[in-house]
Parts: structure tokens; C-alpha cells; sequence
């Protein structure tokens, strides 16, 4: 009887803080971890959404590899775009935030209008594209010919597309200039005081001090941008629908068609894992590297030169 | 090296006076302390003497030559920030190399300035290390080494020592002194510690709400303050003030009556003041003394015993109350009555507007005032 008391009282206070913990713990075992493991044994089966399933093993992953043109297209498609998205997106977002970061008069105007695609739904953005990049009524081709310039057909030809995607996307670089404008000002400013008493150039400071002192930051967005460029898909696919010619036919976009479209859920959960497993590889070959550039202040790194 | 001028300087932030006229003449090689209680206006001073603020008005002139509308660069000048200012990022080298390579200096004299200032200060072993791998006082000369390679005629140095504990803060004090004494440049050092200014200084600048309230030797301004807010700054426990009215006046002595007491206080020669207005009696706690025929009256609140001296605060008969300091071995205690004598020689005379009468001092005290060390004739190697 003693015993099994202290047993039990012994016991309670483990169970509490796992009890305090569980929304979380459900939450991720439901909805993340739980769909994770599930697609992973659908990548493994022939699923239509109506009808037998079947197990093939590795034949969706064997399939996709050897066979299947259009997911090698599509790869393609999705690596071009990010090539130049990514440090597009980078490089302007900084550029952005540099500005906002000079103290002038209207600066939080300007740095919510900047913010303000960022926040608006990703349907109604494409449909402000739409508008824009259209040929004949499009705000784009219309400025244009005042210059005396004949638009090309921004969505309609297939050398013009990526870039028209590429553009509307870098609309949405608000989220990405924020943190990089947050990191600017958490940059000390006697850094450049002793900086200028040094007699050290305008340039040299941006070069050796700002984007050292903001690299951390620099290789956060580097990946987020770089893991959304990989899942690039509402504004192809309302913009373009992946054409012309299959221009602009994303990778994402050629899941969610064998999912939703052909419904080929086995396929379409392998192509998830293989993107999933690109994305990983990428952002890990860069985190890797990064140790060079990245400048981390609160971390002390043993053996000297860290 | 080279002597600074400022005149006429005037600073406002928006509607914000912060230096509302500043007149300055430090001289060649001298180190001097910019003291003052915060919002004062020091830093600002320092600033704007460093370029990085712009002035509103007046002239700053360093060597005799005019620097006011030049960049910082081009004043020759270095700057020690309170939190160092160290590039994260780089080696100590790095570090300390950077501005010089940026301004195309040759590498062999870069290096040559970097071991000269490294063997000075006694970092030679933490060049390759970043600053996050060093402690507070090492970043603090590293700071300063980076000051040193620039070889400027003019070190600025903004509280550097108050983000280091208290026993380091009393080493680097020495280090600084010796440091000046060898180098043997004009220093500014800003502070609002006056043990740093009283210690380091061939001469402090005390500033009060954008005035330069007093500029002297250190002991100058101990025993001879200008006005009631350099007698209240300089000196802890506090000066004791004590409102008082003239009862009569000499050529060099005024007579005051003080809540019925009456006392006679020598003067080194004064312009006769208003008799009618209200003046201000000053004696600091050490000098006030217990004696049983004491002009003043009171009772003691609190004792504090620091073991080689008391402080006893006393609250006066006659409303207010004064700090005395007397031998660690005093008997007196909370709640017992003491008379308190006011030596007359140690007493110091405010008018109404709350400047000093000119004190007279005995001749030991006069001499060590006056006594001059360090800023004519610095040494040099």
C-alpha cells in the first residue's frame, strides 16, 4: 500500500508536464509526422483515388526517374526558376531594405507599401498580374508602346513566361526585406561611427561590415526563398496553368496535376518525397558552406579562427 | 600632437538645445576629462568634436587648424566607443588593420603599427582571435590599439571603461594614465565618473545642462568650485549647502548669519555682493567638525560606520540636515544630539545666483593646486 503510493506520487509529476505538452505533441504527431509517414508508404503503392490500391515498391520512384519526360521537364522548369528568383529575390529584398532603412521622411509609408503584396491573398496578386502582363489590354504592353515598344505577349510566349512568373513572384518580397531591414537595425551604428572616423568608403562599409554583420539573416532567406522557389505553384498555375508549351510548368505543379488531375496519388506522394529530399539536400549543401560567410555574433566556436 | 579650440559650438537635436555654447581651449598633449552627470551634453561634445554630429554653430579648430566642416577621416583623430565598436566579424588583426588597408596604406607599415600597438597594450597573443573569444577588458584594448594604429593627433575616448567591472575598470585607469604618459597625445575622455576624471585628468571640463560649468585641475575644482553645481558634483559624500545671509562684508571676508549662528569667512578678495540676497554655506562632510561649541545643532539619524570612517547624517535643529564624516572610531550613534563646528577657512561662500566668492586657501593647499605636472611637457621617447 506505502509502496504503491509512492509509486504513484513518485510518478504524477512525470506525467504533468507531458500532459501540458500534448496539444502540441497530437498536433504534430496528427498533422505532421502522421501524413509524412502515410505519404511515404502511398509513394510506395500504385493509390488511384478510386479503386484498388496496390504495392509496387520503388516503381513510382523508378518510374518518374527512367521514363518520365515530363518529370525531368518540370524538374528543369523549377531549377531555372530558382536560379534566378532566389538571388533575385535576395538581392532586391536587401537593396529594399537598405533604402528603408535611411531615415527619411514617409518611411513607414514606404515600408508598408512595399510590405502590402505580402500580405494580400495570392489570387487576388495573380489577378492584378493577369491584368497587367495581358497583351492587348495589359497595363505592361501599354507603358511599353508609350515608349514606342511593341510588348511581347508576356503569358503567351514561352521565352517571355518564366520571366513574367519570375517578376509577379518578386512582388511578393515583402516578407523577405523585412527580416533583412530587421537585421540592418539590429546592426550597431558605432560600427560605422568607427568606420568613418577610419576613413572607411561608403562601399567598403556595405561590403565588409553590413553583409557580414547581416549574414545570418542572408542565409535564413537564402533558404526560405530557396525552399519556396521549389514549391513555386499558385501563380503558375493561375497565371499560366503551366503553358505555354509547358514554359512554365513547375514542378510542384506536376504533383498536384498526377494527384488531382490524373489521380495518381502514389505518384504524386513519390514526386512529394522527391522534392522534399532535393529541398533537404539543398538547404544542407548550404548550410554546410555557409560556415565560411556566416558571421554568427553569440556563438564563441573553439580552436581559434571559427 | 596638437592643442584643440572650440568656440561658440552650439548643438541642437530638433527643438532640443543640448550644447548651448561652448568656449574650450585644451592643451597640447594634456589629458582631459569631459565630467558631467548624464543628458549634460559630454558625449554630444565628444561627437561633434569627433564629426560625427553635426554642429548647429561655432568653430572647432585642431593644431590651429580648422577641422569644422572637415569628415571625421580627415581629422585626424581616433575614437574609443563605450561598447568598443569591434568588428564582430574580424580577427583583432583584421581588426585593427582595416581602416588603415581601406586607405591604401603599405602592408609592412600596417603590420608594423599593428605589433607596435599590440606590444603596447599586451594583446600581441590575441591578434588572430575574434572579439567574441575575448573578455570585456580585452575587447576594451583592442579598442584602443585600433585608436593607436591610426597614429592620430587627437585620442577621443567615450566612457570606455563603464561597461568593465569595478576592479578592472581601476587597472585599465592606470593602463590609460600610462598609456597617455607614453604616447604622449592630447586625450578627451568622457565620463560621468569623477573618480576617473580626478584621477586620470591634467584637466576636467565639468558640464551642466549644455554650459561648461567649470574647467580646472582636478583639485581645482575640489577646493576651489566656480558655482554651486561644481561644489555639489565634485567630492562624495556630497559638499553640505546652507542657506545663509549676510551680515556684513569686507574687502576679503563676508561675514554670515546662518539660523542664528554667525560666522566669518575669509575670502581671497571678492566684489562686495547684495547684501539682501540670499547666499549659500558650503563645508564638505570631512570638515565639519564634533565640538561642543558648535555653531550648528542636531541629531544624529543614521550612522554608518565604513570601519576607518563614520558617516553620520544629521538632521539640524534648525530644519535641513548635513553629512559629517568624522574618525572610524567615533562614538556617536542614531538619535544622540551633536553640536557641529563650521572651521571657517573650509567654509565656501555662494551668492545668489550661486557663484563662488574666490576662496582663500592656505598656501600648502594653493600650491598643490596650482602644482603643474604632465600637460606642459609631456614625456616622450
Amino acid at each position: 500500500m506505502s509502496d504503491a503510493r509512492r509509486i504513484s506520487s513518485r510518478r504524477r509529476p512525470c506525467l504533468v508536464p507531458w500532459l501540458f505538452i500534448s496539444p502540441w505533441i497530437l498536433g504534430f504527431l496528427f498533422f505532421t509526422l502522421g501524413p509524412m509517414i502515410f505519404s511515404l508508404v502511398m509513394s510506395l503503392h500504385d493509390w488511384p483515388v478510386v479503386g484498388e490500391r496496390r504495392f509496387v515498391g520503388f516503381d513510382n520512384y523508378r518510374v518518374m526517374l527512367t521514363q518520365d519526360p515530363k518529370f525531368w521537364q518540370s524538374l528543369g522548369v523549377t531549377v531555372k526558376f530558382a536560379a534566378i528568383f532566389v538571388p533575385l529575390n535576395i538581392l532586391l529584398s536587401f537593396l529594399l531594405a537598405v533604402l528603408l532603412n535611411v531615415k527619411v521622411r514617409g518611411t513607414a509609408l514606404f515600408r508598408t507599401a512595399f510590405y502590402l503584396p505580402s500580405i494580400i491573398s495570392g489570387v487576388a496578386l495573380v489577378m492584378i498580374w493577369k491584368w497587367i502582363y495581358s497583351k492587348d489590354y495589359g497595363l505592361l504592353n501599354y507603358g511599353l508602346s508609350l515608349l514606342g515598344v511593341d510588348g511581347p505577349n508576356w503569358l503567351g510566349d514561352p521565352n517571355w513566361s518564366i520571366l513574367a512568373i519570375i517578376i509577379a513572384s518578386l512582388w511578393g518580397l515583402g516578407g523577405t526585406m523585412l527580416i533583412l531591414l530587421a537585421g540592418l537595425q539590429s546592426i550597431p551604428k558605432e560600427l560605422y561611427e568607427a568606420a568613418r572616423i577610419s576613413g572607411v568608403p561608403a562601399w567598403a562599409q556595405t561590403v565588409y561590415i553590413t553583409i557580414p554583420m547581416l549574414s545570418p539573416m542572408l542565409l535564413f532567406t537564402f533558404i526560405t526563398s530557396l525552399i519556396s522557389a521549389f514549391q513555386q505553384l499558385t501563380i503558375a498555375l493561375l497565371l499560366t496553368k503551366g503553358g505555354p508549351l509547358n514554359s512554365t510548368y513547375f514542378f510542384a505543379m506536376y504533383i498536384y496535376d498526377n494527384a488531382f488531375k490524373f489521380h495518381d496519388m502514389g505518384y504524386a506522394a513519390a514526386m512529394s518525397w522527391v522534392m522534399f529530399l532535393i529541398i533537404l539536400t539543398l538547404s544542407m549543401i548550404v548550410l554546410k558552406y555557409s560556415a565560411a560567410w556566416v558571421h554568427y555574433e553569440g556563438e564563441v566556436k573553439g580552436g581559434g579562427n571559427g | 600632437m596638437a592643442g584643440l579650440r572650440v568656440s561658440g559650438l552650439r548643438k541642437s537635436f530638433g527643438a532640443v538645445d543640448v550644447l548651448k555654447g561652448i568656449d574650450l581651449e585644451i592643451p597640447d598633449g594634456a589629458f582631459v576629462s569631459f565630467l558631467g552627470p548624464s543628458g549634460c551634453g559630454k558625449s554630444t561634445l565628444l561627437r561633434c568634436i569627433a564629426g560625427l554630429e553635426e554642429l548647429t554653430e561655432g568653430r572647432i579648430a585642431l593644431g590651429g587648424r580648422e577641422i569644422t566642416d572637415l569628415p571625421s577621416a580627415k581629422r585626424d583623430i581616433a575614437m574609443v566607443f563605450q561598447n568598443y565598436a569591434l568588428y564582430p566579424h574580424m580577427t583583432v588583426r583584421k581588426n585593427m588593420a582595416f581602416g588603415l588597408s581601406l586607405n591604401g596604406m603599405p602592408a609592412a607599415e600596417i603590420a608594423a603599427r599593428v605589433k607596435n600597438a599590440a606590444e603596447i597594450l599586451r594583446i600581441t597573443e590575441l591578434l588572430d582571435r575574434k572579439p567574441r573569444q575575448l573578455s570585456g577588458g580585452q575587447r576594451q584594448r583592442v579598442a584602443i590599439g585600433r585608436a593607436i594604429t591610426r597614429q592620430p593627433q587627437l585620442f577621443l575616448l567615450d566612457e570606455p571603461l563603464s561597461n568593465l567591472d569595478a576592479s578592472l575598470r581601476v587597472t585599465m585607469r592606470a593602463e590609460l594614465s600610462a598609456l597617455h604618459d607614453r604616447l604622449g597625445v592630447t586625450m578627451i575622455y568622457v565620463t560621468h565618473d569623477q573618480i576617473e576624471a580626478m584621477t586620470l585628468s591634467d584637466l576636467v571640463v565639468v558640464l551642466d545642462k549644455g554650459h561648461v560649468a567649470q574647467v580646472g585641475r582636478p583639485l581645482e575644482l575640489f577646493h576651489r568650485p566656480a558655482n554651486l553645481f561644481v561644489a555639489g558634483f565634485i567630492g562624495s559624500p556630497q559638499m553640505n549647502l546652507l542657506p545663509a545671509r549676510v551680515a556684513g562684508q569686507g574687502a576679503d571676508s563676508i561675514a554670515l548669519a546662518l539660523n542664528g549662528a554667525s560666522l566669518t569667512v575669509p575670502t581671497a578678495g571678492h566684489h562686495p555682493i547684495d547684501p539682501s540676497g540670499p547666499v549659500t554655506l558650503g563645508i564638505r562632510p570631512d570638515r565639519l567638525e564634533i565640538a561642543a561649541d558648535g555653531q550648528l545643532s542636531g541629531t544624529v539619524r543614521l550612522a554608518e560606520r565604513l570601519g576607518t570612517e563614520n558617516h553620520l547624517h544629521v538632521d539640524l535643529a534648525t530644519g535641513g540636515q548635513v553629512v559629517v564624516i568624522t574618525d572610524g572610531t567615533h562614538p556617536a550613534r542614531a538619535r544622540d544630539t551633536v553640536r557641529l563646528r563650521i572651521p571657517s577657512a573650509d567654509a565656501h561662500v555662494f551668492d545668489a545666483d550661486g557663484r563662488a566668492l574666490p576662496r582663500k586657501l592656505d598656501a600648502a593647499t594653493e600650491a598643490l593646486i596650482t602644482e603643474t605636472e604632465g600637460p606642459t611637457e609631456p614625456a616622450r621617447p
